[in-house]
């Protein structure tokens, strides 16, 4: 007689997860499954609209990380009428999205990743929250994460037009030039911004791996997954968050494949999955063959971790001699194909990844606003529309981004196709979830501490909707232990507030 | 620990969180928000579940700010839900208020969204393979997954509401100022009033200069750069500002962008997408028709209309849910 234990809903990108746990008669995990039960439809509805409005309707399509989306679509705009972004624009465009990356990454460490850590994985959950890390670290840190987030907000608002859904991005280029004034500002928060990450890193070192369980639990094997690896990089190897080439290492470390963003069909596709409104990337030249590790299997990630493994370097001083440090920790640094690093597998060390990013984004945000020409007014330009097609992908904070039109000659969309940071991780999250369900769960016996440990394995993808504010909590949780076929309820288990 | 304090809460349906984050970017007022309210009920935000909102007498919220459109059985359940749990219930930011961007999925209809997603989209390896929804039966037992609506659905279309917060998202200093007003315990406006918007245009709030003159054409925005600090609309540029309400200080323009409607129409009773239409044409120079041939007047009207090549994603971008022209599409089942 199977039991399923059902976890509705967890807080995720956009809304609604779900994870259904199967048991046998032992009591043991059968099989696990995260869910996605919504669907918007952006890929039909943009259809007929004209190509222009893309960054400001595909931005809506998540409020978390619209600058990635309208970035996207605005580089996929250039291609598509043809019309080379302008230098000046292309620099205000990697500023935004260097701040982007700034709060995005500080918010999910602080409030939604992070007090799992800080914290700690037992806790009593009702500490484990933003409340629970500032009486942690202290209240000056807890207002040291509400400015970050403000400042970064606000540049975005006065370089883009709006605090969440910003409208600047033009074919070819940018809406509006910088002000002197602004130019000051930027320095000013990207300045601020490196201490911050700095502090962030530091409080990780300390309060994380300076605690021999946390340590143990980030470099122990229930999270780890042998997995393809994917990002962005520059000329050099190094991570590049607004453009690139997409690189792909094989779970050993071995370059797999390097592609441009434009043809990207030719090494990707999405599996679909009767139970789930949201389909599975892998790789195309491997193949899908289920939700299994390896180098057989086509299933790879794109997130903090994976864009380190796919690097050789960083492109900043400090986050090199960070991302250095890291690797050291786990033994792989060097030891990997051709004096490359081992690619890390411990999905927990996602988190730690995550800061090294935050220090990367932080120093090439002050790279930028240091510009000589930062302030040059030629950011505009008129431009006509074609037929054609336009690709542009930069990294979301969640992985890669790929936006993808097709337009008639009066610039009016024909096809468009979105491949999403979240989803490319859409496998591996469940992969993820499953071996943490069956590691943790024996003779159907959960508990508060195991219900945390199963939602760690999601959350360190990063599922979003972090907020710097007092009252952030786990993500909600019931748990029913049912009998399946009369569905008797042999257990629950809630977490409320 | 019981609290004495009125219970807020803040629910997404079909959603992109953008809601949520203006409500973040209040910054320190959050520490407001805390001291006026127990803020209970927020996915996005907070540990609490459905079973415990099923759980509450109803009434015992006291104020509920819903986003997102309906687009799912199970966001019609959850409107439902918080409608009896709430003494105040909100349509809160343009998705809540009119359908939003989610419901441009009117135009075709759920089988064309399933169908493009599904099947044939660039990416997607599915040539044969099954539609996602229902029932599937997995090693273990069976996934299930909620099912359509036949079209997106604006909030007020499925239950009462009392107010209305309109724009994509609502700017945060008009949150701020509604909490402060509910908090402070003055008396609230009458129901179905318009919360966190002004009265006036858009063009109220706008910096460019209104200089009286027509356009030769309307231009697409990336067709020309504009001149600073003159009115977009008359450059020929199709900002709807002037059929939009204000309130969220002309943030569009302001950055050389025409407003596209986020803050929902002026006026109220019209069909928002033939208002924005009838502002943008008074800003068109007809041209001399006086002995002209009726072709060539329409070929002229053509042409200076031609800036518009979307009308549906131009006029009605965010109000597709509750308008004359939704459901035109013969797709789509009544």
């Amino acid at each position: 007689m199977n039991q399923r234990i059902t976890i509705d809903p967890i807080t995720r990108l956009e809304g609604h997860g779900r994870i259904e746990i199967f048991l046998d008669d032992a009591g043991e995990v059968v099989s696990a499954y995260f869910q996605v039960p919504e669907l918007r439809g952006f890929e039909s509805f943009c259809v007929g609209r004209q190509a222009e409005e893309m960054p400001n309707i595909t931005n809506r399509i998540c409020g978390v990380c619209p600058e990635a989306h309208h970035i996207a679509a605005a580089k996929a705009l250039d291609e598509l009428f043809g019309a080379p972004c302008l230098p000046a624009a292309a620099r205000i465009r990697e500023l935004i999205y260097s701040a982007f990356f700034v709060t995005d990454h500080t918010t999910h460490f602080y409030c939604l990743g992070g007090p799992d850590f800080i914290v700690g994985p037992d806790a009593p959950k009702e500490e484990r929250n933003i409340l629970g890390v500032i009486r942690k670290v202290g209240l000056d840190a807890g207002k040291a994460v509400i400015a970050c987030r403000a400042r970064n907000h606000e540049l975005i608002k006065k370089l883009g037009g709006r605090g969440v859904h910003l409208c600047g991005a033009l074919p070819g280029g940018w809406s509006m030039a910088v002000t002197p004034e602004i130019a000051r500002e930027a320095r000013e928060i990207a300045r601020q911004n490196i201490e911050f990450a700095q502090f962030s890193l530091e409080t990780f070192h300390r309060i994380v791996l300076g605690n021999e369980a946390y340590r143990d639990l980030v470099l122990g094997d229930l999270y780890a997954h042998q997995t393809y690896s994917m990002g962005t990089v520059d000329a050099h190897n190094a991570p590049n968050f607004y453009d690139g080439t997409i690189r792909v290492v094989d779970p050993a470390g071995n370059e797999f494949v390097r592609y441009r963003p434009q043809e990207y069909l030719d090494h990707v596709a999405e599996h679909v999955e009767p139970w789930s409104y949201v389909k599975f990337p892998y790789l195309k030249n491997i193949g899908w063959k289920g939700f299994v590790d390896g180098p057989e299997s086509g299933v790879y990630q794109a997130t903090p971790l994976a864009r380190l493994n796919v690097a050789d370097r960083m492109a900043t001083p400090r986050a090199q001699a960070e991302f250095e440090r890291f690797f050291d920790a786990f033994g792989c640094r060097g030891n990997g194909p051709g004096g490359r690093n081992r690619p890390v597998h411990h999905r927990l060390a996602t988190h730690w990844a995550r800061l090294i990013e935050l220090l990367s984004a932080a120093e090439r945000m002050q790279e930028l606003a240091d510009h000589p020409e930062l302030c040059d007014p030629e950011v505009r330009q008129a431009v006509s529309c074609r037929a054609g097609v336009g690709i542009g992908s930069v990294e979301a904070p969640r992985g890669t981004l790929t936006h993808h039109f097709t337009c008639d000659e009066r610039g009016i969309l024909t096809s468009v196709n979105l491949l999403v940071g979240t989803t490319n991780n859409n496998a591996p999250i469940g992969m993820s979830i499953a071996k943490a369900a069956k590691g943790l769960i024996h003779k159907g016996v959960v508990s508060d501490g195991i219900l945390n440990r199963v939602e760690m394995a999601f959350r360190l993808y990063d599922p979003c909707c972090s907020c710097a504010t007092h009252a952030i909590g786990t993500a909600p949780l019931e748990v029913t232990v049912r009998r399946s076929g009369d569905g008797t309820i042999l257990d629950r288990i809630s977490r409320g507030l | 620990m019981p609290t004495l304090k009125p219970k807020l809460a803040m629910y997404w349906a079909a959603s992109c969180g953008g809601c949520e984050i203006a409500l973040a970017n209040i910054n320190e007022a959050l520490l407001e928000v805390d001291a006026y309210f127990d803020f209970m009920f927020c996915p996005c935000l907070l540990d609490t579940k459905r079973a415990d909102i099923e759980a509450l007498p109803d009434g015992a919220i006291f104020l509920t700010l819903f986003n997102g459109a309906l687009r799912t059985e199970e966001n019609l359940e959850m409107a439902e839900l918080l409608r009896r749990k709430s003494q105040l219930f909100v349509a809160f930011g343009a998705c809540a208020a009119s359908g939003g961007i989610p419901a441009l999925a009117n135009q075709h209809g759920i089988g064309h969204v399933l169908e493009t997603v599904f099947r044939s989209s660039a990416s997607v390896d599915n040539a044969a393979g099954p539609i996602p929804g229902g029932s599937s039966p997995v090693p273990g037992g069976e996934l299930e997954l909620p099912a359509f609506l036949q079209r997106v659905l604006a909030v007020h279309e499925a239950v009462t509401v009392d107010y209305t917060m309109p724009g994509c998202p609502p700017e945060p200093e008009q949150i701020v100022a509604v909490i402060r007003h509910v908090a402070s315990g003055n008396p609230l406006p009458e129901n179905g009033t318009l919360l966190g918007c002004t009265a006036r245009a858009v063009c109220d709030q706008c910096g460019r200069e209104k200089r009286g003159s027509l356009a030769a054409r309307l231009a697409r925005p990336f067709e020309a750069v504009p001149e600073a600090g003159w009115c977009l609309a008359e450059q020929g540029f199709p900002c709807i500002g002037t059929a939009t309400h204000g309130g969220c200080g002309a943030l569009c323009p302001a950055v050389a962008m025409p407003c596209t409607g986020c803050y929902g129409a002026l006026d109220r009773n019209a069909d928002p997408g033939a208002a924005a239409l009838s502002a943008l044409a008074a800003v068109v120079d007809p041209g001399e028709s006086g002995g002209k041939a009726e072709a060539d007047i329409h070929a002229r009207l053509r042409s200076a209309l031609a800036g518009v090549a979307d009308p549906l994603g131009t006029f009605y971008r965010y109000n597709l849910a509750a308008t004359v022209v939704a459901d035109r599409s013969p797709e789509v089942e009544p």
